[in-house]
């Protein structure tokens, strides 16, 4: 499966995980705390040049993410033109500022690095949450996407040598319990090898 | 203990699928993604708290950058989105519906459906509403008309989380840990 960092090297994937999402909280609670469109404009231009420093092709990879916005620029555009308020302006930039800078430090941070943070982030509750598990737990979830993603399409395939109609729900019952039938296979040969500490 | 973390992990893996399956495929006419569903199903058949932290384990790899919401979204920027309430009712609702199993001992079915409309259905689309009247400065009553359209959609889910709760009940009466 491929993640959503991208792959060719830019300035900022030498930077450190944590100091990236550090700085993203940050400017993230200070663009909520912008009102002014000026503002927010002069915003939305520096995270449009940090964009631009990854290189061309990095800045248009950065763009598609953000396609997911439309819906939401559309309504709220056409609410404030109707109403004649310029507030609608500074909520659009806004929006798609921040959408972007979260999505730069995603696009430059790779998934064993986020991955670290979140640990490292987990470890004042190493008591409640052992880190071992977490890390065990991510692990298997990764693995068995792409296993119950297959078993997906083979139920499909099961389904459409039966029946001339299209699968749709019904294939998800069967999911469900291959999945849990799965998590009992897996628990009991995790088991076998000694266990979750 | 092994098999409580190999469910969360594969019940994480669960909701990626469902909203990698294509739209249509799910109920015919109907554009919804099977997402939310999966969701339900964690809260129905893992219970409140392994349904819950499944759903947890789930929003931290779409936040460390693997593309599982429907559609390929993820990363963090799905978080900095006017949808992230749904994203952080995605746990509760889960919960919700898991907390609904378990108390109200009612034949499963029924008590299936009504944990997935009470969590899944209405505390998700409450936070979802509170998320989207915060992020794009809309009452709450003007952010929830965005959010009545889906409400045929996630109806239906909570229909088809009943009928697979239930089924699964039949087939395997003691793998329903909601009701363990």
């Amino acid at each position: 499966m491929l993640t959503l960092t991208y792959l060719n090297k830019t300035w900022a994937h030498g930077l450190p995980a944590g100091g990236k999402l550090a700085a993203l909280a940050l400017v993230t609670a200070l663009l909520f705390a912008l009102r002014d469109p000026a503002h927010l404009t002069l915003a939305a231009l520096g995270a449009a040049g940090l964009i631009a420093s990854g290189g061309r092709g990095f800045a248009r990879a950065s763009q598609r993410p953000l396609w997911m916005l439309w819906p939401f620029v559309a309504i709220v555009a056409a609410w404030h033109v109707w109403l004649r308020d310029p507030a609608g302006a500074a909520i659009i930039l806004r929006m798609i500022t921040a959408v972007a800078l979260a999505n730069f430090v995603t696009m430059t941070t790779r998934l064993t690095d986020m991955i670290a943070v979140i640990e490292w982030l987990l470890r004042p509750f190493a008591r409640l949450i052992p880190p071992a598990r977490v890390a065990l737990a991510i692990a298997l979830t990764i693995r068995f996407i792409p296993v119950m993603l297959l078993r997906a399409g083979d139920l499909a395939l099961a389904w459409r040598a039966r029946s001339p109609a299209r699968p749709r729900w019904r294939i998800l019952p069967a999911l469900t319990l291959a999945a849990l039938d799965d998590a009992a296979r897996v628990a009991e040969a995790l088991r076998a090898r000694g266990g979750v500490d | 203990m092994e098999k409580s973390l190999t469910q969360i992990a594969l019940f994480a893996a669960l909701i990626a699928i469902l909203g990698l399956i294509p739209k249509i495929d799910l109920v015919s006419g109907v554009p919804i993604t099977a997402q939310s569903l999966g969701v339900m199903l964690c809260g129905t058949v893992l219970g409140a708290k392994r349904g819950a932290l499944a759903v947890v384990l789930f929003l931290a790899l779409v936040a460390a950058g693997l593309p599982l919401l429907s559609g390929g979204r993820g990363g963090l920027g799905v978080f900095a989105a006017p949808s992230v309430g749904y994203l952080i009712g995605f746990p509760i609702a889960a919960f919700v519906a898991g907390w609904v199993v378990q108390t109200w001992r009612a034949g499963v079915g029924a008590s299936a459906f009504a944990g997935a409309a009470i969590g899944g259905v209405v505390v998700l689309n409450f936070i979802g509403v509170i998320g989207m009247s915060v992020m794009l400065g809309k009452t709450l009553f003007e952010a929830a008309l965005l959010a009545a359209p889906f409400l045929v959609g996630d109806s239906i889910k909570a229909v088809l989380a009943a009928l697979i709760t239930q089924s699964i009940a039949k087939m395997r009466p003691d793998a329903l840990l909601s009701r363990g």
